[in-house]
């Protein structure tokens, strides 16, 4: 057994609040535009202050991933699949800024008031426009489906590296111990 | 890889492993959909009440799906000291410019003006630092039903019949038997007496919402804005389509028009949960503000075409009470914006020359 080169804690940290806090955002968001009960308006204060609190720790994120030495890859994996890897993070991070950001901005165009909590309310970041607001309005709801879309690979390959390749990618983000790998067996 | 895969897959529960792979994104994903309702074909979403509105009133792109046929005002509302102590909202604090739009109830853009047909206001009110109020309120006393479910099937019982192109009477008569309340609140309508026009009518809440003050103490209410011009009845059934519309324009064109907005204090017992249910009279009331409306624009470029009069769009100082009516409304005038907006503008039935031929 030779030890896992984790995260580091701070970065282990903003991996799992983030992950239930996108998770909770995506459902929030899906159940919120197809409903017309009282829970709608419930939900919309909630994705407004929760959306731009995900922006600002993404920011953070970004800052602390320059700064702080990532684990490598295994040097197993295919080129292809290493490629693969690093687009989808480079996916889920521009994603989890421009998301609140067209968020923000759609309702900047739309006029509507961008209320955090009762009695404080975000400034709007683009002038009022109707049709800059539809456009927006739908890319919003791309741009959550892709994140969805990458967070279910993202799952996929974690478990796939987790469960059946056994490297220390799974336990460099949970901070377990590493399971047996190709590097001990050879060794 | 490959290798290392084939391995554990050889292994005692190796396929449970990859199972276990598969399974977690697949049972997230059904997770979505069911939260989406793609599993759930009765359920009703904004979606759902676009397509209706387009089954009742004929598809009409660019134009708002209910209160379509509506013009543009402008003015201004100054809070009274007396609401001050109701909420603290800072609109009854200051006077503050408002963008309004005077409508006919419906989703046809360019329906024929007549006495009888249900007029609203909708309203924002734009505090300087903030704290802008929406509505949109109407001209009869209560609403018709409780909730979304039975609005939806309060439209498809009134959708018009593909013969006879008119309402299926008997089709509303099976609502009406399941439903007293909308019985009851329909009977208040038609007590109704219309007047004779945008100006000089009383328009109403419907909905309850809750005012909090100063110290936290709530206070369940429903407003009403109520004129300052003496109401008269209806002098006929009007001159050309437009009737009502031009009436206003050159109202306004001749001076100010302003209108009190009375609060209603609800009472011990007082439902807020169902706007089918009037008040009882009585009630304490207070005079919370006046807004004065000096001019009309065309929603052609107008200020209100751009705005959505989202009924939850509140101020710090009022909040929604439990009448389900305004989320329903909020969720399905999202919907009906993000649409028209990204839907080409048609010219709408008051035109920009139809304002310059009111005034003088």
């Amino acid at each position: 057994m030779h030890p896992v080169e984790h995260f580091s804690l701070f970065a282990r940290i903003l991996h799992w609040l983030m992950a239930a806090m996108i998770l909770a955002m995506l459902f929030i968001g899906i159940i919120m535009v197809t409903t017309v009960e009282p829970a709608y308006h419930r939900l919309v204060d909630l994705h407004r202050p929760l959306g731009i609190s995900i922006l600002l720790l993404a920011v953070v994120r970004l800052v602390n991933r320059w700064l702080i030495r990532v684990p490598p890859l295994p040097n197993t994996l295919p080129p292809a699949l290493s490629l693969a890897a690093r687009l989808s993070h480079i996916v889920l991070y521009v994603l989890m800024i421009a998301l609140p950001l067209v968020g923000w901005g759609m309702l900047s165009a739309g006029a509507y008031p961008v209320v955090m909590w009762s009695g404080f309310v975000l400034p709007p970041i683009l002038a009022h426009d109707p049709a800059l607001f539809a456009v927006l309005r739908r890319l919003h709801t791309w741009l959550a489906l892709i994140l969805f879309g990458v967070v279910l690979v993202h799952l996929a390959a974690a478990l796939m590296h987790g469960l059946l390749l056994r490297d220390d990618v799974l336990p460099s983000m949970t901070g377990g111990r590493g399971n047996r790998t190709a590097d001990d067996s050879a060794s | 890889m490959m290798a290392t895969i084939r391995e554990t897959l050889a292994e005692k529960g190796g396929w449970l492993r990859l199972a276990a792979v598969c399974a977690a994104p697949t049972l997230l994903a059904l997770a979505f959909a069911l939260a989406a309702g793609w599993l759930v074909p009765g359920r009703l979403t904004p979606g759902t009440f676009m397509r209706i509105f387009g089954l009742v009133d004929g598809p009409h792109p660019g134009f708002r799906r209910n209160h379509a046929k509506g013009v543009c005002v402008k003015g201004w509302f100054e809070g009274s000291r007396e609401a001050a102590s109701l909420s603290r909202a800072v609109l009854f604090r200051s006077r503050s410019p408002v963008v309004g739009r005077f409508a006919l109830a419906g989703g046809m853009p360019f329906q024929d003006d007549e006495p009888e047909k249900v007029r609203s206001l909708a309203l924002r009110i734009m505090p300087a630092h903030g704290g802008e109020w929406r509505m949109g309120i109407n001209d009869i006393p209560v609403f018709p039903v409780r909730n979304a479910a039975e609005f939806n099937d309060f439209l498809l019982a009134s959708r018009p019949d593909p013969q006879t192109h008119g309402p299926d009477p008997s089709r509303m008569a099976a609502f009406l038997a399941r439903h007293p309340e909308t019985q009851q609140a329909l009977a208040l309508l038609k007590t109704r007496a219309p007047t004779s026009g945008f100006a000089d009518d009383t328009y109403n809440s419907l909905d309850s919402f809750t005012f909090i003050n100063g110290e936290g103490t709530t206070t369940p209410v429903r407003w009403a804005m109520v004129p300052e011009q003496a109401a008269r009845p209806p002098a006929g059934p009007g001159v050309g389509r437009d009737y009502l519309f031009h009436d206003l324009i050159e109202a306004l064109a001749r001076g100010p028009l302003r209108w009190h907005l009375v609060v209603t204090v609800g009472g011990a017992g007082d439902v807020t949960a169902d706007p089918t249910v009037a008040w009882p009279a009585g009630r304490r009331q207070v005079d919370a503000g006046t807004l004065t409306l000096v001019r009309a624009e065309s929603e052609d470029g107008g200020p209100c075409r751009g705005i959505t009069y989202d009924p939850l769009i509140l101020p710090e100082g009022i909040a929604p009470s439990d009448d389900p009516i305004p989320a329903a409304r909020s969720a399905v005038y999202a919907r009906s914006f993000a649409l028209r907006s990204g839907e080409p503008e048609i010219a709408s039935a008051i035109s920009g020359a139809d304002i310059r031929l009111g005034e003088p």
